[in-house]
């Protein structure tokens, strides 16, 4: 692959939270990359270090008590964790965006709308302040608010309307890279569904490349190209969403899928994962995995899998598939 | 005739609001049969949380009729109420805020059986907690714990265990799983359906999540700002949906599957408007793809489409 393909590009990143209770390991040497104008999904549910990921990339990892131990992050072709912060604060907005999960909190309650998405734009381009707030207004029409609504402030918006805006300020400097975490988590399901397709369509127009971080498969299957499923701060299964969801691989998967009712099929049992994540400051021995896995063995415990690749764009880091006979239940359907 | 444990008539909540009134709740009409499941799907703010708590009287109802066994509890006194509610009971949405963060898991749990003079024996009320904490899949370990100490799930499992203290014989179940991780969503769904089975329990689910209503319950009824606009059995409501809102809520829900095309999707136009002094007419034209004259002539009420099936839609 062409370096000038990958518009993200991860590696070998390890971030810890240094806490009275001990050190969080959130993210534990993860590789991952987003080509350009794709869309990759990072799924995972609570702590799976999803959010630390997508801090690191933002380089806002909170120091103290985080730091980032070990990696490296190219985001078209800056290496952001080299970065003083000023040279960061142009990267920021500019190369790279980041859309919050909760717009209550996102947006600054004592500025207006319009004034908020102004700032942004005056941070990165040359332009009078009269301009910026006529293309602020512009960014508001994009994602269908009228242009008029310029000087509400935050709390004169529904949830939906705010996520609007955050999107707009995301997107007014036209980044090549687009992080949203969460991005309609707080949503109810038809404003879910405005939001995902003024993401899709604005994606599509700006050409950006985006990382897409939920804990909903559907979302996944519906927005993204490529998806990475996170397990206590590792990739345990990446590839093309046809990859993982037609032949799904890795245990953990499988318990997400298994556990997820399904509206298409109301006859399907929900199997869920037993157990309960593991504590971040103390992770199990070999695959973090392993003590919630129905096809652990004992060596599963004495090492870290290693990631496999089962094809091209396929991974797994599962140590049952040492044995070439192995596979998981949903793979046998 | 069917057994009916819970008959609603007429249900209207009215909060006064600034401007008006608030119609948090219009004209809601139901049955649920002994030993089923009756699913309430709705957006923020279409009423779904006031039903629940209108039923069991923690709100008084504006007008309408709740008839619980038989009886009609709408105009039971305080006292009366109080012997019937160990019959009902109520599982919250949030398992942080709805325990008292200084009481022990054994100390909410037995604090009901207490409440209703149930067993008094010290004995014998420490193993009906262990009891309880056993049939909800709480190790024994936990009982001196603190909420704090436990994660989203096992608390969860507190409220449950709180609520089938007292042996009722209907829950309510407001959001149940919607604060917990897919994984342990599916545990509490697969303890809920268990203790359905084995204990003959009904339910009333209040959710936003259609899958979750799909696997849990028997019939289902959709609100938007107030009304029922929809309410059918399971298979018929997900196999012929028929108002424009079920439609355009059940198209908007992300399947986790891979398909080679794009879905298409009903995406509705604006959002949910202000439920204080409604105008006079289908309160859900303003979003309406298929909206027409007569749709601004007044509510459309809920009319029965094929049997079993009630939808409220001139225009359907």
């Amino acid at each position: 692959m062409h370096t000038s393909d990958v518009m993200l590009d991860i590696r070998n990143l390890v971030v810890e939270y240094a806490t009275v209770d001990g050190v969080v390991h959130a993210v534990n040497d993860i590789s991952l990359s987003v080509k350009r104008q794709r869309c990759m999904g990072l799924v995972g549910e609570t702590g799976a270090g999803k959010t630390s990921t997508a801090l690191a990339v933002m380089n806002l990892i909170p120091t103290p008590p985080g730091v980032i131990r070990r990696g490296s992050i190219l985001v078209n072709g800056y290496n952001v964790l080299r970065m003083k912060d000023t040279e960061m604060d142009a990267v920021r907005g500019k190369e790279v965006a980041m859309i919050f999960q909760d717009p209550m909190t996102a947006l600054n309650p004592v500025l207006t709308i319009g004034s908020q998405i102004a700032e942004s734009i005056l941070l990165h381009e040359k332009v009078s302040g009269a301009e910026a707030e006529k293309r602020a207004m512009n960014m508001l029409e994009m994602v269908g608010i009228k242009g008029t609504r310029a000087n509400d402030y935050p709390h004169q918006l529904s949830g939906g309307m705010k996520q609007r805006v955050v999107i707009a300020i995301a997107l007014c400097c036209n980044p090549h890279l687009l992080i949203a975490d969460e991005p309609t988590t707080a949503l109810d399901v038809t404003i879910q569904a405005q939001v995902l397709e003024l993401i899709d369509e604005l994606r599509e127009n700006y050409k950006t490349s985006m990382l897409l971080i939920t804990h909903d498969l559907g979302i996944v299957g519906d927005m993204c190209d490529e998806v990475s499923v996170m397990y206590a701060g590792r990739i345990v299964e990446s590839g093309t969403v046809k990859d993982v969801f037609t032949d799904t691989r890795h245990p953990y998967t499988e318990g997400l899928f298994n556990s997820l009712p399904n509206i298409n099929n109301r006859a399907a049992q929900l199997t869920p994962i037993p157990g309960l994540m593991p504590d971040p400051t103390d992770l199990p021995p070999g695959c973090a995995f392993s003590p919630r896995c129905r096809y652990a063995r004992s060596k599963c415990r004495e090492r870290v899998p290693e990631a496999k690749w089962t094809g091209d764009t396929h991974m797994v880091a599962c140590i049952a598939y040492e044995d070439p006979g192995f596979r998981i239940e949903r793979s046998k359907r | 005739m069917a057994d009916n444990i819970l008959e609603v008539r007429n249900l209207s909540k009215h909060f006064k609001a600034k401007h008006g009134a608030l119609h948090a709740l219009d004209g809601v009409n139901f049955t649920l049969e002994r030993g089923k499941t009756l699913g309430i799907v709705g957006e923020s703010g279409c009423g779904k949380s006031t039903i629940g708590r209108t039923i069991l009287r923690l709100i008084e109802p504006t007008c309408g009729e709740i008839v619980f066994n038989g009886v009609d509890i709408t105009g039971l006194s305080h006292r009366q109420m109080r012997e019937l509610r160990p019959k009902m009971q109520i599982i919250f949405q949030d398992p942080y805020s709805s325990l008292n963060p200084r009481r022990t898991v054994s100390q909410t749990i037995r604090e009901p059986i207490m409440l209703n003079r149930m067993i008094r024996d010290k004995r014998q009320l420490d193993m009906r907690v262990a009891e309880l904490m056993d049939m909800v899949g709480l190790a024994e370990r936990f009982v001196n714990s603190y909420p704090h100490e436990l994660d989203g799930g096992r608390r969860q499992r507190i409220g449950i265990a709180r609520a089938l203290s007292v042996n009722p014989e209907f829950i309510v179940c407001d959001e149940p799983v919607s604060a917990l991780d897919v994984s342990i969503q599916a545990q509490i769904l697969n303890l809920l359906k268990e203790l359905q089975n084995k204990m003959g329990l009904s339910y009333i689910f209040i959710t936003h999540n259609l899958s979750v209503v799909n696997y849990f319950s028997t019939d289902i009824a959709v609100m938007y700002m107030g009304r029922m606009v929809e309410k059918a059995s399971v298979e018929e409501l997900f196999g012929a949906p028929t108002h424009p809102y079920t439609r355009a809520l059940l198209s908007a829900v992300p399947v986790p599957e891979y398909h080679e095309e794009k879905r298409k999707r009903i995406i509705l136009r604006g959002e949910v408007t202000s439920p204080v002094n409604l105008p006079d007419e289908c309160r859900f034209a303003k979003r309406c793809t298929r909206v027409c004259a007569q749709c601004l002539e007044g509510e459309p009420p809920l009319t029965q489409t094929r049997p079993g099936h009630f939808v409220a839609c001139r225009n359907p």
